[in-house]
């Protein structure tokens, strides 16, 4: 496969499943905010920006909507949604002959849904709290998934859709993980405050963020506990979302690629990606709890960069001189 | 004339079907229906107009969402557009494309052998049947390719050559497009369409099939691999998703199942061409190129392109990889040099030519400059590198002041422009609010030219959507059908 259609299959999925992610966290917390809170709305925006990785020139002002409105519709905003989808669109475009056309049709009429001009409209409402993004923001969701449906089961399941894989599931567990760290001071900072009712409502929120409330409420019951959720969304085996669930796929996938291209060249990948994989897998969330767990969550993003730029060493960035004498 | 009054056809949908003395493709002259016509109109005037809107919509809608859309240069960003589609096919009989076939194999075949002699001797400039100075001043000739071996002698492999009818309905060639000729993936998708929309209509026309062209253009790259590369990696060249035909690039290329590649994709090392993968570099045996021989590689060529690839020239000269089509094939298309066409046949292959020209004057004849000057607003005067319907004058539809412009530019340079007679081509029915309406229509059939000749029967069929205009390019107003060439 051509070193640019792998980067840009690999782009195309990061940016839609990065649209899916901030999608959801914006339509659970503005869903969220509606019910009295033990937090201040000013807490939990910045929660939710800290949760994105504090994008470039988004403040929170104290207006939701406007809030809303930059990460939803502002195209300025490379964060946005809406930047996310046309950037997954731009690369898709690019690899438009290496995808199927189900794949395209399903991405492009997003696209052409989130770029109409009513949109804008639609973006000048919000602001002025006139209508609710919640319709919207239901759409591009369902979209996403179809997205990832149609992906499945109409491509073949070949280097390119592992590069699909790759890039969703790196996307993926870097956003976990980031999400847990913009909740580490409200859950496990201060460990003997008491709970009250509205807290639960709070942990709701972190595990619908991650569309793992209901997958949760099946291994441990309703019975919320900060170092259960903890527990679920970092380390569970079978959960889609936990990273050590994206992890697993993630090396899954960089094995088939490298079973396609040879093992010998891929040392230092599987060296970094099995390294990652081994610590989720071998660690319990005590020992993980009882340490730095702001710097523990902070290393698995820093382990991902790195698979990230070996990566791109290895498959798309590679010299030529290299390859010539290799 | 009115159609109406002597056609069996009373539909409030032909009322404002005015005839003219163009040739019309569904009516004669006397307002009578062409024959191969009938169960076409039959079909349409059953269909209620609300049904022919929803189809109309439906086809739009699969157009859009497909992304069979084009750019539009010159204009703001994000011009993409959807290129007009006009349901009523435009039906060639039997007999009439044999002509058209057998015509334009004679063209390309004379055509080819035209590119390979100068480029080597240079006997039909010896015999002084065209003249030195149309194809040395000629900006496309490539002096680089002197001398060169082209595989199997081929360098035109792919040609999309533009025909018109005059009024008596014979087929005439307005254009040869030998350098990167696009539109067939739309010829292919109108097809698809088509068959989806009015499936009955279809079945009812004994239709020849199209949709094996992407299987012979295969066919054809393969047949120019260079000698001892029998299982040929081969690519097609595009400048990229910017380029206003790109989706035609993505669609050929899935639907040969060969590597879309841009520039940056490729690189150049001991005269060998390779591309960039996963698994490290591997060898390209043939480029179907769609960049211009300018842009392709910036030591032969431009300095300043970014699409091409450094050092691809070399590694042609070498024999190492094939591009179709070949460099320099532009000069057999310069429209000074299509004026010799006839010649050019006549002197290669001691035949008659089969589709004739269009009358064409050349500027730097100073009659005939004095003539076209004195002409000017009857006149359509071309750029001859240009295309796309770029650069030109109509002079029945043009302004004073445009022809002064146009006037000033042939004194300056009468190298870079012909003129000739405005001809008013043929029109076909179309749908146009919910009414059929006569438009001017042209045809371009696909030509491939690898060990044989061969011609996908129909090709696209272009339409200048507003009333009365003479340009068909998408980037000024035109539309396509689908073309249909009967089987008997």
């Amino acid at each position: 496969m051509l070193s640019r259609v792998a980067d840009s299959l690999y782009w195309m999925s990061r940016y839609l499943e990065r649209a899916e992610h901030t999608t959801r966290l914006l339509d659970v917390n503005l869903n969220l905010m509606l019910d009295e809170s033990p937090i201040s709305a000013e807490r939990r925006w910045q929660r939710v920006l800290q949760a994105l990785g504090k994008p470039k020139n988004v403040e929170w002002t104290g207006e939701p909507y406007a809030l809303t409105q930059a990460l939803t519709f502002d195209t300025e905003n490379k964060a946005s949604i809406l930047s996310c989808i046309i950037a997954a669109r731009e690369n898709s475009r690019h690899v438009r002959e290496q995808i199927s056309t189900e794949q395209w049709h399903r991405l492009n009429s997003l696209y052409l849904q989130v770029t109409r001009p009513e949109i804008q409209t639609q973006s000048e409402a919000l602001v002025q709290g006139m209508t609710q993004p919640s319709e919207f923001l239901q759409s591009v969701m369902e979209a996403v998934h179809q997205f990832q449906g149609v992906t499945d089961s109409t491509m073949n399941h070949g280097e390119g859709w592992q590069f699909i894989q790759v890039g969703r599931y790196i996307e993926r567990a870097c956003a976990t993980a980031l999400l847990l760290q913009a909740y580490h001071v409200d859950l496990w900072g201060h460990p003997e405050r008491i709970v009250d009712g509205n807290e639960y409502l709070d942990w709701m929120g972190l595990l619908r963020s991650a569309t793992a409330f209901e997958a949760y409420c099946k291994v441990y019951t309703a019975d919320l506990t900060p170092d259960q959720i903890f527990e679920f969304l970092l380390l569970d085996e079978e959960f889609p979302h936990s990273v050590r669930f994206s992890i697993d796929s993630l090396q899954c996938a960089l094995e088939k690629i490298q079973g396609d291209s040879g093992k010998a060249r891929a040392e230092t990948l599987r060296r970094l990606s099995g390294r990652l994989q081994s610590s989720l897998n071998y660690s319990s969330v005590d020992e993980i709890l009882n340490q730095d767990v702001l710097g523990y969550l902070g290393g698995i993003q820093a382990q991902c960069r790195a698979i990230h730029e070996t990566i791109y060493e290895l498959y798309v960035d590679y010299s030529i001189q290299a390859a010539l004498a290799g | 004339m009115h159609p109406t009054q002597s056609s069996q056809f009373e539909h409030a949908s032909l009322k404002n079907y005015l005839l003219d003395h163009a040739y019309d493709e569904m009516f004669t002259g006397l307002g009578d229906l062409h024959r191969h016509c009938e169960p076409l109109l039959e079909h349409f005037s059953a269909l209620p107009s609300e049904e022919l809107q929803r189809r109309k919509q439906a086809a739009d809608l699969s157009f859009l969402n497909q992304g069979i859309t084009f750019t539009v240069y010159g204009r703001e960003e994000g011009t993409e557009k959807i290129f007009p589609y006009d349901l009523i096919p435009r039906i060639i009989t039997a007999s009439e494309w044999a002509t058209v076939e057998h015509g334009l194999t004679q063209r390309i075949t004379a055509l080819n052998l035209f590119l390979k002699d100068i480029y080597n001797e240079g006997r039909i400039l010896d015999d002084g049947i065209v003249p030195r100075e149309v194809v040395y001043s000629c900006k496309q000739y490539r002096r680089q390719m002197m001398g060169l071996q082209v595989p199997r002698n081929v360098y035109i492999a792919v040609c999309g050559t533009d025909l018109i009818r005059l009024e008596n309905g014979e087929f005439v060639v307005l254009e040869d497009n030998l350098r990167v000729p696009s539109g067939v993936s739309y010829m292919l998708t109108n097809r698809r369409v088509m068959k989806r929309i009015f499936p009955q209509l279809f079945r009812s026309y004994n239709v020849r099939p199209i949709e094996q062209y992407t299987q012979l253009l295969l066919g054809t790259l393969r047949s120019l691999a260079p000698e001892g590369r029998p299982e040929p990696n081969i690519v097609l060249l595009s400048p990229g998703v910017f380029n206003s035909a790109y989706f035609e690039h993505a669609y050929l290329a899935r639907q040969m199942g060969i590597e879309l590649v841009e520039g940056r994709d490729l690189v150049t090392h001991d005269n060998v061409v390779y591309m960039r993968t996963t698994i490290g570099l591997r060898r390209v045996d043939v480029i179907y190129r769609r960049v211009d021989d300018d842009f392709i590689d910036p030591l032969a060529f431009r300095g300043d392109s970014i699409l091409g690839v450094a050092g691809l020239f070399n590694a042609y000269r070498a024999g190492n990889v094939t591009l179709a089509n070949a460099f320099g094939t532009g000069v057999a298309d310069d429209k000074a040099l299509y004026a010799y066409v006839p010649e050019i046949i006549k002197y290669y292959l001691s035949e008659d030519p089969v589709l004739k020209n269009v009358e064409t004057y050349l500027l730097t004849k100073p009659k005939e400059r004095q003539h076209v000057l004195q002409n000017l607003d009857k006149l359509v005067v071309k750029a001859v590198g240009e295309s796309g319907g770029y650069g030109m004058l109509i002079g029945p539809q043009s302004t004073k002041a445009q022809q002064e412009e146009f006037a000033r530019k042939i004194e300056a340079d009468p190298r870079n422009y012909i003129a000739q007679p405005t001809i008013s081509f043929s029109r076909a029915p179309c749908l146009i609010g919910d009414e059929l309406q006569p438009r001017h229509v042209d045809l371009r059939p696909y030509v491939l030219y690898g060990d044989k000749v061969t011609i996908v029967p129909g090709g696209l069929t272009r339409v200048a959507l507003n009333q009365g205009s003479l340009v068909v390019n998408s980037s000024q107003g035109g539309g396509s059908k689908d073309t249909w060439v009967l089987s008997q």
